[in-house]
């Protein structure tokens, strides 16, 4: 694929969907440019609209690489959603153990929890699959509902903060424990994990020996094996630096948005972060892109409901069709010719002839 | 989809007929679920409906908000970009930070949660709580899974062991004893609130135990009842009416009558009232008496004498003759729940910390 392709086939893509999905607001009685229109309003059309479509991107962010670095090894992860909690509840535990140091010092043992359980709940994954034979997507998506129900276990018991009645929820952290917000906007700190996390995961494929070595691994495991590049190892950091992401945006769900672990934890920026990773076709700079895209629809979601009257699953209904064809352009590339396009390949058979 | 009576309709009409009036009041409101759940959600978005006979009110509303930072950017763009003056978070999770700090940034703006824990003097002032007590409905649905059961086994298939669940559990079924002693409740936990699946695979093995009645406390016991009528046993229902889920078997349930609440707070708003200044109560919590809550219409396998015992029920409840938490009660595992010669009375805080299950109950309280 070259360069413009890269560009154009995913942008024909998007075109194509939003033209499928016109169709379907049209048949709900809605003028679909008017809907689009809101869309833009509500997601990017003021420095508000911006806000909001920051706030909601940032877990997207992190969620996203979840999916996206070990594909990048080969390994399909979708269990963003377990890592999420298990990081979420590995900082609240992390944090509550440190009430008592300095803000910044408890903050950061909250982080290193949190990339800790993510990331070995990931890893743990991607090595069943690597040794045993076991399917990552299926372990991971079986291990997220482990994962919720050791949340529920432990918030509804040992961690429980028993004036918590109705809503279990742990301990809350203390105020000055807690991330904070971007002077005079409603976006919070956690924002900043996720782009580093991107840029980060960005030079560590692009431009390090190890990211080489697990783009091998992901193109061809054989040719890895070979060549002598240690396989198992490499999968296996690749699962743990994903599940580190996620478990950084469950982390950043306690400390910045509710200030304890509570079931909110498991909101569902986990699944959203595997159609992120999909549409950003695995890459690090396209997962800021694509979350900002998605931070965006989410954040139209409740202004179509509002303002035309649309059901509250039309968002997801765009997502998913959106989805499909981005997914639909990946297979179907190369295999129809174009009678305008004189490639390469049809030039040389002209000769032939 | 159920169809709307004619009182229905005919209000509707006037509704649409009368002439909307330039600057209404407007206001927010936000579910956690779908809007069409028969359940939860559903029976806030009945009580909205309720504020479209005033003409001077415009209702917004989200559904499927999740208890995140959505929920507050939610708000804040029905503040902003609808111009409300008064939001109605529905859900208990958006109350602790959303809704806290939504009041705080929009001091001007009205704050109303349902359920949620004031605390004074740590929460601003602009926030309103609202809420209703169940108990009493519930308990007069047990009397006739009471008396309609045949195996006096009954079945309750519950989300979670939190005091709200456990007050439900224990007044069904002491109203199902009340009128038949031998009636115990089989209790199953399926730890989260819409898990479906989960709740019709308890819902099946609970009817394969012997139970002849089926209810419980999820989202939406939709699935309960459903599966309570496909397997041939009676069903009642909770938080909405779930009569078309079960068309022979369907007895009564206890639903919320949010609408009540909804319409005298936009009446209280109109005048001009806010809770900042007091003049709207902090706290708004009604029994089956203040119309919160009120008892599903009953299916057609409800005799007349069934109907005779709970109407008598009903009226001492209204009366204040009968007190469901009476004591003595026993907790099922010997303890003693309330001691004899203590009344609760349903407003009493003491309920709200409840972490006990009564006797008669076949299930465990602690998580």
């Amino acid at each position: 694929m070259t360069r413009t392709e890269a560009i154009l086939v995913p942008l024909s893509a998007i075109l194509a969907a939003m033209l499928v999905f016109g169709i379907f607001v049209a048949t709900l009685g809605v003028n679909p440019l008017l809907v689009y229109g809101s869309i833009y309003k509500a997601a990017f059309g003021s420095w508000y609209s911006w806000q909001n479509t920051l706030v909601r991107a940032s877990p997207l962010l992190l969620t996203g690489l979840c999916t996206a670095i070990p594909a990048r090894a080969g390994i399909i992860v979708i269990g963003n959603e377990g890592a999420v909690v298990v990081g979420g509840l590995g900082a609240v535990v992390g944090g509550l153990a440190t009430l008592s140091f300095p803000p910044f010092l408890s903050l950061t043992v909250m982080v290193l929890c949190a990339m800790l359980c993510g990331g070995l709940w990931i890893a743990f994954c991607v090595v069943l699959q690597h040794y045993r034979g076991v399917n990552a997507v299926i372990s991971g998506l079986l291990l997220s509902y482990l994962a919720i129900a050791l949340m529920n276990q432990l918030i509804e018991g040992p961690l429980r903060d028993p004036s918590s009645l109705n809503s279990p929820a742990t301990y809350p952290l203390t105020p000055d424990h807690r991330l904070g917000y971007f002077s005079g906007t409603h976006i919070h700190h956690g924002l900043i994990f996720g782009i580093v996390a991107c840029l980060a995961a960005w030079f560590l494929i692009q431009r390090t020996t190890f990211g080489f070595a697990m783009k091998v691994c992901g193109g061809n495991v054989r040719a890895a094996q070979l060549s002598g590049l240690p396989v198992g190892k490499l999968v296996a950091m690749a699962g743990f630096l994903g599940g580190a992401s996620a478990g950084i945006a469950g982390m950043i769900e306690v400390a910045a948005v509710h200030g304890r672990a509570n079931e909110s934890l498991n909101a569902g920026y986990g699944y959203v972060g595997i159609l992120v990773a999909f549409l950003a076709r695995q890459s690090p700079l396209g997962v800021i892109l694509i979350s900002l895209l998605m931070g965006g629809l989410l954040a139209s979601g409740g202004m179509l409901q509002r303002a035309h009257d649309l059901p509250d699953a039309t968002i997801a209904v765009l997502e998913g069709i959106l989805f499909l064809f981005i997914l639909l352009s990946d297979t179907l590339y190369g295999r129809f010719r174009f009678p305008w396009v004189r490639s390469g390949e049809t030039k040389a058979d002209a000769v032939a002839v | 989809m159920r169809m709307p009576s004619r009182r229905e309709v005919l209000a509707g009409l006037a509704g649409a007929a009368m002439p909307r009036v330039a600057n209404p009041i407007v206001v927010g409101f936000l579910y956690n679920g779908p809007k069409n759940d028969l359940g939860y959600n559903q029976s806030h978005v009945e009580g909205r409906q309720a504020l479209g006979s005033l003409p001077w009110v415009r209702a917004v509303e989200e559904a499927n908000v999740p208890e995140t930072v959505a929920a507050e950017e939610s708000m804040r763009d029905m503040i902003f970009q609808d111009r409300a003056t008064a939001i109605f978070a529905t859900s208990f999770g958006y109350y602790d930070p959303f809704t806290v700090d939504m009041a705080r940034e929009n001091p001007g703006v009205q704050f109303f949660h349902c359920g949620g824990l004031y605390e004074e003097g740590k929460h601003p002032k602009n926030i309103g709580i609202y809420f209703g007590f169940i108990d009493e409905v519930e308990y007069l649905s047990g009397m006739l899974a009471g008396l309609a059961t045949r195996t006096n086994k009954l079945g309750f298939v519950a989300a979670k062991p939190i005091p709200q669940v456990l007050r439900n559990i224990n007044s069904f079924t002491l109203g199902a004893r009340s009128v038949n002693p031998k009636a115990t409740t089989k209790v199953v936990f399926t730890g989260d609130w819409v898990l479906p699946v989960r709740e019709a695979e308890a819902s099946s093995s609970l009817v394969d135990q012997g139970i002849d009645v089926l209810t419980g406390h999820t989202g939406s016991p939709r699935v309960i009842v459903q599966t309570a009528e496909r397997r041939g046993v009676y069903g009642c229902g909770y938080q909405f009416n779930q009569s078309s889920m079960a068309p022979h078997g369907f007895l009564t349930g206890a639903e919320w009558a949010w609408g009540t609440v909804y319409v005298r707070i936009a009446q209280m708003l109109h005048q001009g009232r806010s809770v900042t200044n007091g003049a709207i109560p902090r706290r708004l919590a009604g029994t089956l008496r203040d119309e919160f809550c009120k008892l599903s219409p009953y299916g057609p396998a409800v005799t007349e004498s069934w109907r005779a015992r709970v109407a008598s029920a009903k009226a001492a409840i209204l009366d204040g003759s009968l007190e469901i938490y009476r004591g003595p009660l026993r907790t099922n595992n010997g303890g003693i729940a309330i001691p004899a010669g203590k009344v609760l009375k349903i407003e009493d805080v003491e309920l709200d910390r409840m972490d006990w299950l009564v006797e008669g109950v076949d299930g465990r309280a602690g998580g």
